[in-house]
């Protein structure tokens, strides 16, 4: 396993050295940005006499190197300084926000993942008839939808017409689990909606492509049911690319779900960002954008690794 | 009418029988809607508040980036949140005038530059803390002294000296105004003990309410404050949720996840309304949408020019346009009937005739360059395409040009030369006139230098005649009417919505939406 292990430190470096470079062009990104974020804070009500002082109160004036090295320094620390706006502690108020966002994506993702792939499978076992084609038109047909129509619609349907569920996902820290779960329901809905395509597409594609292979054939001819083909002896040899896919939709379903969050006033990472990026709160935005690259650039290792791991060939190269 | 209805309109206000159910018997006993509507208010109004229960407000205006500190105040829920848990000394009663809040009473020396504030005895802070003349001294130094970053600044200047003494609160004024107690109305003087300044954001005050759980941009949990001196707060619990998109806003709404929303979009009120269980109640007040111009940047340093496009534009179809017929047409000066000494001037009409014979007279051949954008007021690129079709037929020719909601208050608005915007309007024509047309005012968006109107403008300030102020303020409307850079096509309305669930609406209350943001604590849970 010692090349195993070469191979996953490597990815590993590989990914801290990128989340560098991401911090450099997180850096650069929030300072080009236009306007003034004294102006953005006090809003059309401020005096130039207020605007000034609170310029001052922030410490705008420094170079921009220093407050880079000042920034990187506390965040290898695991201080992610504090709020222009509201002047509290970064890291505490983005914990909560992050743990919503994380809570929407895994009901979502736990919904959408085994769903996929289990129509990704069921498709290819029934392929070019009707379920197969039943299964993608309803796919592609969702994820043609923009998410704000689809969670406008589920809103209509199931909380205007028939009040099954809110279609206000406020959740708090002091609600159940339970009540949790009842408040994300429509949006993790639409968020499967919006995913389940790709990822099926993906399965489906992937496992057809190893199902032209000779051992499959071999396997067939050995008698074995169609699904125990398909399981057995397809699926463990595609697994790379459909995890590949699923870490992708992961991916999107932590840092790209603002949209979804505004239409269900769900309080998660996304809308936190957008409100602080037209405050020009530049230390969250930062701590954001920092979070996210994590994720992105974590979440994609995971498939790179799980990828090396499911193929032998990678596992004991030559 | 028929002891049957006023039966029945009981029975609803005591909650035996349905809005839904009465409408129904009321239409077929002939009854109009409307009519039966007004019954059922003044039946449950008889009945009295009911106390208890949770109220859920659904607003518009908030922000993650929101802080509980009153002098950072900028939007909507902000407003709403301090009026819960805060009072100022002055409030603005419901239909015109001042209601006393922490002031018990207060008076002016006969030249109106020294005013006197009695402080009201016997309140405690929800700290269990005495009010005192000391802690409102406090507050407003924390929002009048130089360094503050009090959204309230502006409106603290020019006060010479402020002390207590005991009971008693007192202002003195480098200059006479006669209309300093509007001033303590204003949403960020909430008065704190020790001013705040130890902990600004401690939401620590006098309301009704007290604040159990807030999580900016998200939710606000408040419960009724045992302790509040007044009848004020009906519900145990008031439960503020900011819900910025105008969709999710209805719809929380027509579930009866909330039981009242503000800002309903005018385009979909008709039909929201139009729903049994849900009423739309339309304020009208002194917000306006306008389109602004540098009287002092070519080729707006023109009158004619400027004249030109007052007479290019058409207010009435803007009015139905652009706000479905929720406000009323505005004559390019900032204040509109919902002034306390408002003067009626002859309406400028749309007449192409007449903006072709300034453009003419102004020598102007080019074209004018429009800057708009969503956010400037809702439906402001629609408004400014209407404006151009009609500028159009009399011979003006405008370019729009479209920016970025994002930065549009600090890099477009109060910068660039013509663009749309918007006022949320003040309760008197000294405030919103010193805001925005005196030459020295920050924020003079129409770059108005006029002598006569300056001088005019501190005349009124130090005239405790209401006739001859009247006098001066219809004289300098005209001057902005006729020389400023303000085209004020229209004056929106507030359009809220509530639910059958809530009791007890006022109509046409002064201020801001939902009551003046008291509708929360002054109405009730039906039945």
């Amino acid at each position: 396993m010692g090349i195993v292990t070469r191979l996953v430190a490597q990815r590993l470096a590989l990914g801290l050295l990128l989340l560098l470079a991401v911090s450099v062009l997180i850096f650069i990104g929030t300072q080009i940005l236009p306007g003034d974020v004294a102006q953005s804070i006090l809003g059309q009500s401020a005096t130039p006499q207020a605007l000034a002082n609170l310029r001052r109160d922030l410490g705008l004036n420094e170079p921009a190197i220093t407050r880079y090295f000042s920034w990187l320094g506390g965040v290898l620390t695991g201080d992610l300084g504090t709020s222009l706006t509201s002047g509290g502690n970064i890291l505490s108020e983005i914990s909560t926000r992050l743990a919503n966002t994380l809570f929407l994506a895994a009901v979502a993702a736990v919904i959408a993942v085994p769903l996929a792939i289990f129509l990704g499978l069921l498709a290819v076992r029934y392929r070019e008839r009707w379920p197969d084609k039943l299964i993608s038109a309803v796919t592609l047909s969702t994820i043609s939808l923009p998410e704000f129509f689809i969670g406008y619609v589920l809103i209509l349907l199931f909380a205007v017409q028939r009040q099954w569920f809110p279609s206000v996902a406020t959740v708090y820290p002091s609600m159940s689990f339970l009540a949790r779960l009842d408040a994300v329901i429509l949006p993790a809905l639409t968020l499967t909606m919006v995913i389940l395509a790709h990822m099926m597409r993906m399965t489906r594609a992937a496992i057809l492509n190893v199902m032209q292979s000779a051992y499959v054939e071999t396997a067939e001819l050995k008698g074995l049911s169609t699904f125990q083909v398909i399981w057995k002896h397809a699926f463990p040899n595609s697994i790379a690319p459909i995890v590949n896919v699923v870490m992708l939709n992961l991916a999107y379903l932590v840092v790209g779900v603002v949209v979804v969050e505004v239409v269900f006033v769900y309080p998660g990472m996304g809308q936190y960002l957008v409100d602080h990026v037209s405050k020009r709160d530049v230390p969250v935005v930062q701590a954001c954008g920092l979070i996210f690259a994590a994720v992105y650039i974590g979440l994609n290792m995971i498939a790179d690794i799980v990828a090396i791991l499911a193929n032998p060939r990678l596992r004991h190269p030559k | 009418m028929s002891r049957e209805l006023e039966f029945l309109s009981r029975k609803v206000a005591h909650g035996k029988l349905s809005r839904r159910d009465f409408l129904g018997r009321a239409s077929a006993l002939g009854v109009s809607a409307a009519f039966a509507n007004t019954l059922l208010s003044s039946a449950a109004q008889a009945a009295g508040p009911m106390k208890g229960g949770t109220i859920k407000v659904g607003i518009e205006g908030g922000s993650t980036t929101d802080s509980l500190d009153p002098a950072t105040v900028t939007n909507s829920t902000g407003t709403q949140v301090s009026r819960l848990w805060g009072e100022p000394l002055l409030e603005l009663a419901p239909h015109g005038g001042l209601e006393n809040k922490l002031a018990s009473e207060y008076s002016a020396s006969a030249d109106a530059k020294t005013w006197t504030f009695k402080i009201r005895d016997g309140v405690t802070f929800s700290n269990g803390k005495k009010v005192t003349a000391d802690d409102v001294l406090a507050t407003m130094q924390r929002h009048s002294d130089e360094n503050s970053k009090s959204g309230a600044l502006g409106i603290m200047k020019g006060i010479k000296n402020m002390s207590a003494d005991g009971d008693k609160f007192v202002i003195e004024l480098e200059a006479a105004n006669a209309d300093l107690p509007y001033l303590m109305t204003d949403y960020h003087l909430m008065i704190q003990p020790g001013g705040g300044k130890d902990d600004p954001a401690a939401a620590i005050g006098t309301g009704p309410y007290v604040i159990k759980d807030a999580e900016m941009g998200v939710r606000v949990v408040a419960e009724k404050n045992p302790n509040y001196w007044s009848d004020l707060g009906n519900a145990d619990t008031v439960e503020v949720v900011v819900i910025n998109d105008d969709t999710a806003r209805m719809a929380a709404l027509q579930s009866g996840q909330v039981d009242m929303v503000s800002r309903v979009p005018p385009k979909v009120a008709g039909l929201v309304g139009r729903a049994p269980n849900i009423t739309v109640r339309s304020t009208s007040g002194p917000g306006h949408y306008v389109f602004i111009m540098h009287c002092n940047t070519a080729p707006f340093d023109n009158n004619d020019l400027r004249m030109a496009l007052k007479y290019a534009i058409n207010r009435k179809e803007l009015v139905d346009k652009i706000l479905f017929g929720y406000g009323s047409v505005g004559n390019d000066t900032p204040i509109n009937d919902s002034y306390p000494l408002y003067t009626e001037f002859e309406q400028r009409e749309y007449d192409p005739d007449k903006a072709a014979f300034h453009l003419k007279k102004s020598g102007f051949d080019g074209t004018i360059l429009l800057r708009t954008s969503d956010n400037s007021f809702p439906g402001a690129p629609d408004a400014a395409a209407l404006f151009q079709q009609s500028a159009k037929k009399a011979g003006v020719n405008i370019d729009i040009k479209r920016e970025p909601n994002d930065g549009y208050w600090s890099e477009v608005w109060n910068k660039q030369p013509f663009c749309t915007s918007y006022w949320g309007g003040r309760p008197t024509q000294d405030q919103m006139f010193s805001t925005a047309y005196l030459s020295t005012a920050d924020w003079n968006d129409t770059r108005f230098f006029n002598k006569d109107f300056d001088k005019m403008l501190f005349a009124a300030r130090a005239e405790l005649d209401e006739a001859k102020r009247k006098q001066i303020y219809a004289e300098m409307g005209q001057l902005v009417r006729n020389e400023g850079g303000l085209i004020c096509p229209m004056f929106n309305d507030f359009v809220d919505g509530t639910t059958d669930k809530v009791d007890g609406w006022v109509e046409n209350h002064k201020g801001f939406q939902l009551m003046n943001f008291y509708a929360p604590m002054q109405m009730w849970l039906a039945g």
